[in-house]
C-alpha cells in the first residue's frame, strides 16, 4: 500500500481540480462547485487511505523523496507521522466543509474554486513537507489564494484586510526563510531535510551564539501565523472581512500552520534555544490566552468575538508547546484539532446568522433560540464547545495542556485559569445576547436552517463529541511524534 | 448486582437519547421514557445499596486514554459512599419526573425539559459512581450544563437568561480552582484515581502549606457547586427554573454533589487539617448567613433557596468538625428528601395559587390538604424537631462542633438552627394558616392532581422517618468505627431548645394575623432589615467585580484597536506606500508578488552574509 505516492496524489488532486475548473465555462457555477467537491473528496479519500494504512508508532511513513533543486540541495521530500496525519485529516475535512459553505457565493464562482483548490493543495503540502524549502514553498503558496479570497469575496474593508494579512504573513515568511537559510549555512551539511537536520541536533550542532538568533527568526516568522500577541493584529481584520469559507479555513487550518511549524521546525531543530526561551514563550502563551479572552469579552461584533477567541485558544497551544512535556504537547496538538472543529463551526454559524440578518451586532440579535430553532441550538452547542465543556473536544485539549504545564510553569497555569473563566464569560454572554431573551419582531419568520448548512455543521459537531468522549482515537497516533519531540527538547 | 452498577446511569441516558429522537412525535408521552427508566434505576439503586450494606463491593475500570507514560482509565466504584447515593438519587429523581408530568403539563417545551432532566440524572449518577477525578469532573460539568439549561428553561424572560448565565459563570470560578487542584495533585501523584490519591500524596511528603493549598483549591469546586460563601450568589437566582428543577438539581442532588466530592476525597482533606478548619468555618458562616437572609424573604422559593444554602453549610460544617464524612453525608441524604419535598410542595402551592409571594397566600391548609401536611412534615424535619429526620442528621453535626476547639462554629450553627426553625414557622404560617390575604387566588386554589401529590407522600416517608430508623447504622456503614458525636447534656439541651425556641418566636410573631408588631419591628431594626433584604450585599459585590472585569476587557479591546493596530497603521507613509503596491497586486499580477518575495529573500540572504555567515 505504501508504494504508491499517496501523499502527492492527495496534495495535488486539488491542484488538478483547480486546472479542470479553469476550463469550466464562466456561467456554469454548478459545474465549478461540483468539480471542486469531487476533487476535494478524492483528495480526502487519499488521506483516508493513508490513515488506514498508517502504523502508529513507526515514525515517518509514505516517504516520497526526489531531487528538486539539486544545486541547492533542495529535495521534494514528503512523509507523514502521527502529527502530520492528524493535521491532514483536519485539512481534508475542513476543505470539503468550507467548499460546501461557499456554495452561497455567486460572483466569479470559477475563480473562487480555482483559488480555493490551490489553497487546499498548499495546506495539505505544508503538513507533510519534510524539506524546509518545500515547507516554505507551500507556506508561501498558501498566502496568494487566501489574499484574493479575502480581497475579492470579502466584506467591509476587504482590500485593507487582505493586504494586511498579506503583508504580515509575507513578512513572517521572509523572516522565517532567513532563519532557515541561516540554519542551512551554519550546519554546513548541505541539506534542508528536517529529519536529517534533527539528527544533527544530537551530534554536531549549530554554534551556540547562532542558535538563539536562528530560533528567534524562525519562531517570529511562525508566530505571525499562530498568531502570537502582538503580531495578531491582522487576524481580527482578516477574519471579519473574509467570506465565511475563507474564515473557516483561516481559523480551522491556517492558524495551525504556525503551531505545527513550532513543533516541526523551530523547537524540533533548535531544542536548546527552545528550552532557553521556554519561559518567555510560556509568558507569550498566557498573554495570548488572557489578552485574547479579554478582547473577545469586549466585542459587540459576533465575528470579531470569534476571531479574538481564536487568539485566546491558540495561547493554550503555545503554552503547551513551551512547557514541552508529553502531556502538554499532546494537549496542544489536541487543542489544535479541536479548535479547528470549534472555530470552523463558529465561523459557519456567524455566516448562517449573517446571511439571514445582514448584521453581526450581537445586541441586535436576541431570542434566536425561538426564531431559528435548530440553528440556535447548534450555536448553543458551539458556544459550549468553545468554552471547554467536558465530553466535547475542547476540554480535553485545554485540560491536558494545563495538566502538563503545571509541573513546569505553575504560575502560568494560574494565569491561564483566569483566562478559562473569561472564556466561559464571553461565550455565555454571547449566547445570552444572541439566543435568549424574547423573540425580536424584526427577525420573526427568518428562514430556518437549511439542509446545506446542516451538512456543514453536523459533521463538525459529531467530531467534536467523538473526540471529547474518545480522545484516544487521535492521541494514539500522536504518541510517537510527541515522545520524539519531548525527548528532543530534553537535549540541551 | 454491584458489578453492573453502570446500568443505573445508562438507563436515564437511554431515556435521554430516546426523548431526543422520538420526543417530537410522542408529545408529552415521551416523559414515560424517563419515568420508566428511573423506576428501574431506583430498584437497581436500592438493590445495590442493600447489597453494599451486606458487604458487597465493586470496582470496575477500563483503559480509556494513554498519554506517554500516563494511563487514564475510566471506571466506577461501589462502596458504601456511592451506594448510599445510589439509594437516594434515582428515587428522588424518579419522584420528581413523575411529579413533573403534572407540573410541566402543557408547557410548550415539555420534552426539552425531560431531555435535560434525563441528561442531568445521567451525569449525576456518573459523578456518584466515578472512580476517578477526570470522569467525576466531566460529569460534574455536564450537570452544570443541565442546570444552566434548566434554569434558562423559560429563556424568553431576560431575567431567567441572566440567572442561567450567572449560575454557570459563578460555578465556573469554583471549577477552575478544582481543576487547578486536580492538576497539582496529578503533578505529584500521576493519577486521577480517587483511591490512590491520599496514599500517593502522603508518600510524597509535601509541606503542610502545599497540601493545604492543594486541598483548598479542590474545595473551590464544592464552594461553587454547593453554593458556599462567597460563591453562593448563583443559587437563589437559580430559582428562575421550573420548581421541579429546583427540587432535583438545586436542593436534592447537584448542589449536594460538592459535599459529596468532599466526602469522596475526604482522605486528602484529612491530610491537611488546617484546610478542614477552613471548610468548617465556611460551612458555619454560610449556614448562619443564609439563614438570616431566609428570614426576610417573601418569595416561598427564595426562602427555600437560602435555606438550601444554609443547610449545605451545615453539611460542610460537619465535614470540617466531625472528623469523618459520615455526619455531613447523613445530613446530605436526609436533606435531599425533606428539601426536595419542600420544593415539590412549594411547586404544588405555586401550581394552585400561581404566585410565589407568601403575602398573597394564607389559609391554604383547608384547600391543599395533602400538600400542606407533607410540607409541614418536611418543615419539621428541616427545623430539626425530633423525631423527624433532620434532627438526627443536624444534631451530630452541632454536637461535633460543640466538642471541637472552635466554639464560634458551634454558636453560628446553633443560631442558624434557631433561625431555620423560625423562618420555616414563618413560611408555614404565612402560607397555610390565618386568613387568606388574597381572596381571589384563594378562591381559585385547588389541590394538585394525584400525579403530583403521590410523589409528595412518597418523599414524606423518608423525610419523616429516615433518622429514626437508619441513623444508628448509617455512620458506621459509611466510615467504620465512626459514632455520631455526643456533646453531652449541655449540647443536647441547646440543640433541642434552640429550634423549639425558633418555632415559638415564629409562632408568636406570625401566629396572629395582626401586623402591627412586625411593622414596628422592621422600623426599629431598619438597618439590619435592609442589610438582610440586600442579602449582605454579596450580589452587589459580585456585580462590582463583574463590571471591573468588563472594564478591563474594554480597556484591552481599546488598547488592541487603537494602540496595537494604531502602531501598525501608524507606520503611515509606509502603509500608504504598501497600499499602492497592494493595488498592483489586486490587479491580479501574481508575478509582482513573487518578485517581491524573491527580492525580500535576496535582501535577507545578503543581510545574512553581511552579519557574518
Amino acid at each position: 500500500m505504501q508504494g504508491f505516492p499517496w501523499l502527492s496524489t492527495a496534495i495535488f488532486l486539488p491542484l488538478l481540480g483547480a486546472l479542470v475548473t479553469l476550463f469550466v465555462p464562466e456561467a456554469a457555477a454548478k459545474t465549478a462547485r461540483a468539480v471542486a467537491l469531487v476533487f476535494l473528496s478524492l483528495s480526502a479519500l487519499c488521506v483516508l487511505i493513508i490513515a488506514l494504512g498508517f502504523h502508529a508508532g513507526q515514525g515517518f511513513q509514505y516517504v516520497e523523496q526526489a531531487p528538486w533543486m539539486p544545486a541547492l540541495h533542495v529535495t521534494y521530500f514528503l512523509a507523514v507521522d502521527g502529527l502530520s496525519l492528524v493535521m491532514l485529516g483536519l485539512t481534508a475535512v475542513i476543505g470539503i466543509i468550507a467548499a460546501i459553505a461557499a456554495f452561497g457565493i455567486t460572483d466569479r464562482v470559477k475563480l473562487f474554486y480555482t483559488l480555493f483548490l490551490l489553497l487546499q493543495t498548499a495546506l495539505l503540502g505544508i503538513f507533510c513537507a519534510e524539506d524546509l524549502i518545500l515547507f516554505v514553498f507551500f507556506f508561501d503558496v498558501m498566502l496568494i489564494p487566501m489574499y484574493f479570497i479575502i480581497g475579492i469575496w470579502g466584506h467591509g474593508r476587504r482590500e485593507y484586510s487582505a493586504l494586511k494579512f498579506l503583508i504580515f504573513t509575507v513578512a513572517g515568511s521572509v523572516v522565517m526563510l532567513v532563519g532557515i537559510l541561516a540554519l542551512y549555512f551554519q550546519t554546513g551539511q548541505q541539506t534542508f531535510s528536517i529529519p536529517a537536520l534533527a539528527q544533527l541536533v544530537t551530534t554536531q550542532h549549530v554554534p551556540v551564539q547562532w542558535q538563539d538568533w536562528i530560533f528567534l527568526l524562525i519562531f517570529a516568522g511562525l508566530a505571525v501565523k499562530l498568531p502570537v500577541v502582538p503580531l495578531h493584529t491582522w487576524l481580527p481584520d482578516a477574519h471579519v472581512d473574509a467570506p465565511t469559507a475563507g474564515s473557516v479555513v483561516l481559523a480551522a487550518v491556517m492558524l495551525k500552520v504556525g503551531a505545527y511549524g513550532f513543533i516541526r521546525v523551530s523547537h524540533y531543530l533548535l531544542p536548546a534555544a527552545a528550552s532557553h526561551f521556554a519561559a518567555f514563550i510560556a509568558v507569550l502563551g498566557v498573554i495570548n490566552i488572557v489578552y485574547g479572552a479579554l478582547a473577545a469579552t469586549a466585542q459587540h461584533d459576533f465575528k470579531k468575538l470569534v476571531a479574538y477567541s481564536s487568539v485566546s485558544h491558540m495561547g493554550f497551544v503555545l503554552l503547551g508547546i513551551a512547557a514541552g512535556t508529553q502531556l502538554a504537547v499532546t494537549g496542544a496538538i489536541f487543542e489544535m484539532v479541536s479548535h479547528g472543529l470549534v472555530a470552523g463551526m463558529l465561523f459557519l454559524l456567524v455566516g448562517v446568522f449573517y446571511d439571514r440578518t445582514h448584521t453581526r451586532e450581537m445586541t441586535r440579535f436576541g431570542g434566536m433560540y425561538t426564531t431559528l430553532g435548530t440553528g440556535g441550538g447548534i450555536l448553543g452547542f458551539a458556544g459550549m464547545a468553545n468554552l471547554g465543556l467536558p465530553a466535547l473536544s475542547g476540554f480535553i485539549g485545554e485540560f491536558f495542556v494545563l495538566a502538563g504545564t503545571f509541573t513546569v510553569f505553575r504560575i502560568a497555569v494560574f494565569w491561564a485559569i483566569l483566562g478559562i473563566v473569561l472564556i466561559a464569560g464571553y461565550n455565555l454572554w454571547m449566547m445570552q445576547k444572541i439566543l435568549m431573551g424574547p423573540e425580536k419582531e424584526e427577525w420573526k419568520g427568518l428562514p430556518r436552517i437549511t439542509r446545506r448548512e446542516l451538512v456543514t455543521l453536523v459533521p463538525l459537531m459529531a467530531f467534536c463529541i467523538l473526540l471529547g468522549l474518545f480522545p484516544a482515537s487521535i492521541i494514539h497516533v500522536l504518541h510517537g511524534p510527541v515522545q520524539q519531540f519531548v525527548a528532543h527538547l530534553g537535549v540541551k | 448486582m454491584v458489578g453492573y452498577a453502570w446500568i443505573v446511569p445508562a438507563l436515564p441516558l437511554a431515556a435521554y437519547i430516546l426523548t431526543v429522537f422520538a420526543g417530537r412525535r410522542l408529545g408529552e408521552r415521551a416523559a414515560y421514557f424517563g419515568v420508566v427508566a428511573l423506576g428501574i434505576a431506583t430498584v437497581l439503586g436500592v438493590t445495590i445499596l442493600i447489597q453494599a450494606a451486606g458487604g458487597a463491593r465493586a470496582h470496575v475500570s477500563v483503559p480509556w486514554l494513554q498519554i506517554g507514560p500516563y494511563s487514564v482509565p475510566m471506571g466506577f466504584t461501589i462502596d458504601p459512599l456511592s451506594a448510599v447515593m445510589l439509594g437516594m438519587v434515582p428515587l428522588v429523581a424518579w419522584m420528581i419526573e413523575i411529579y413533573s408530568m403534572g407540573y410541566m403539563h402543557k408547557d410548550p417545551e415539555f420534552n426539552r425539559f425531560y431531555c435535560n432532566v434525563n441528561l442531568f440524572v445521567t451525569a449525576m449518577l456518573v459523578a456518584v459512581i466515578a472512580d476517578n477525578f477526570l470522569l467525576f469532573l466531566m460529569a460534574w460539568e455536564i450537570m452544570g450544563l443541565c442546570s444552566y439549561l434548566l434554569i434558562g428553561h423559560w429563556y424568553k424572560d431576560p431575567g431567567n437568561a441572566r440567572a442561567a448565565t450567572k449560575a454557570f459563570l459563578v460555578t465556573r470560578i469554583g471549577d477552575v480552582g478544582l481543576m487547578a487542584g486536580i492538576w497539582w495533585i496529578f503533578s505529584v501523584t500521576h493519577t486521577f484515581q480517587f483511591d490512590q490519591l491520599a496514599p500517593a500524596l502522603h508518600a510524597a511528603a509535601l509541606a503542610p502549606a502545599v497540601l493545604t493549598a492543594i486541598v483548598l483549591l479542590v474545595f473551590m469546586g464544592p464552594l461553587g457547586k454547593s453554593a458556599q460563601l462567597p460563591l453562593h450568589i448563583w443559587l437563589p437566582d437559580a430559582m428562575a427554573g421550573p420548581t421541579p428543577v429546583s427540587a432535583l438539581i438545586h436542593a436534592a442532588t447537584m448542589v449536594a454533589v460538592g459535599v459529596y466530592l468532599v466526602a469522596r476525597t475526604y482522605p486528602i482533606f484529612q491530610l491537611a487539617p488546617s484546610a478542614l478548619v477552613w471548610v468548617g468555618y465556611i460551612g458555619a458562616i454560610t449556614a448562619f448567613m443564609a439563614a438570616t437572609i431566609a428570614c426576610v424573604q417573601t418569595d416561598i422559593k427564595k426562602v427555600l433557596a437560602y435555606s438550601t444554602v444554609s443547610q449545605l453549610g451545615y453539611m460542610m460544617l460537619g465535614m470540617g468538625v466531625a472528623g469523618s464524612m459520615a455526619a455531613g453525608m447523613f445530613h446530605l441524604i436526609t436533606h435531599a428528601f425533606f428539601k426536595g419535598l419542600l420544593f415539590l410542595g412549594a411547586g404544588s402551592i405555586i401550581h394552585a395559587v400561581e404566585t410565589q409571594e407568601m403575602h398573597k397566600m394564607g389559609g391554604l391548609f383547608r384547600k391543599l390538604k395533602a400538600t400542606s401536611i407533607t410540607f409541614l412534615i418536611a418543615s419539621l424535619a428541616l427545623a430539626g424537631i425530633p423525631p423527624f429526620s433532620g434532627y438526627f442528621s443536624k444534631d451530630p453535626i452541632l454536637a461535633a462542633a460543640y466538642n471541637s476547639p472552635y466554639p464560634i462554629m458551634f454558636w453560628l450553627g446553633l443560631l442558624g438552627a434557631f433561625l431555620t426553625a423560625y423562618y420555616m414557622t414563618r413560611a408555614c404560617l404565612l402560607t397555610f394558616f390565618g386568613k387568606p390575604r388574597d381572596q381571589h387566588t384563594y378562591d381559585h386554589a385547588h389541590e394538585s392532581p394525584a400525579v403530583m401529590t403521590v410523589p409528595l407522600w412518597v418523599m414524606a416517608v423518608p423525610a419523616a422517618l429516615l433518622g429514626l430508623f437508619v441513623s444508628g447504622g448509617f455512620g458506621g456503614f459509611l466510615s467504620p468505627g465512626y459514632t455520631p458525636a455526643d456533646g453531652g447534656a449541655g449540647a443536647t439541651v441547646l440543640t433541642l431548645s434552640f429550634p423549639l425556641l425558633g418555632v415559638l418566636v415564629g409562632a408568636l410573631i406570625y401566629g396572629s394575623g395582626r401586623t402591627e408588631f412586625r411593622v414596628a419591628a422592621i422600623r426599629a431594626l431598619k438597618p439590619l432589615y435592609v442589610f438582610l433584604k440586600q442579602k449582605w450585599y454579596f450580589d452587589q459585590l459580585g456585580l462590582a467585580l463583574m463590571y471591573i472585569v468588563l472594564g478591563v476587557a474594554w480597556i484591552a479591546a481599546a488598547f488592541d484597536r487603537y494602540v496595537v493596530d494604531g502602531i501598525v497603521n501608524g507606520l503611515g507613509a509606509l502603509a500608504g506606500l504598501l497600499g499602492r503596491a497592494g493595488r498592483v497586486l489586486a490587479d491580479g499580477s501574481a508575478q509582482a508578488y513573487m518578485l517581491t518575495l524573491l527580492l525580500a529573500v535576496a535582501v535577507g540572504l545578503i543581510a545574512l552574509q553581511l552579519i557574518g555567515g
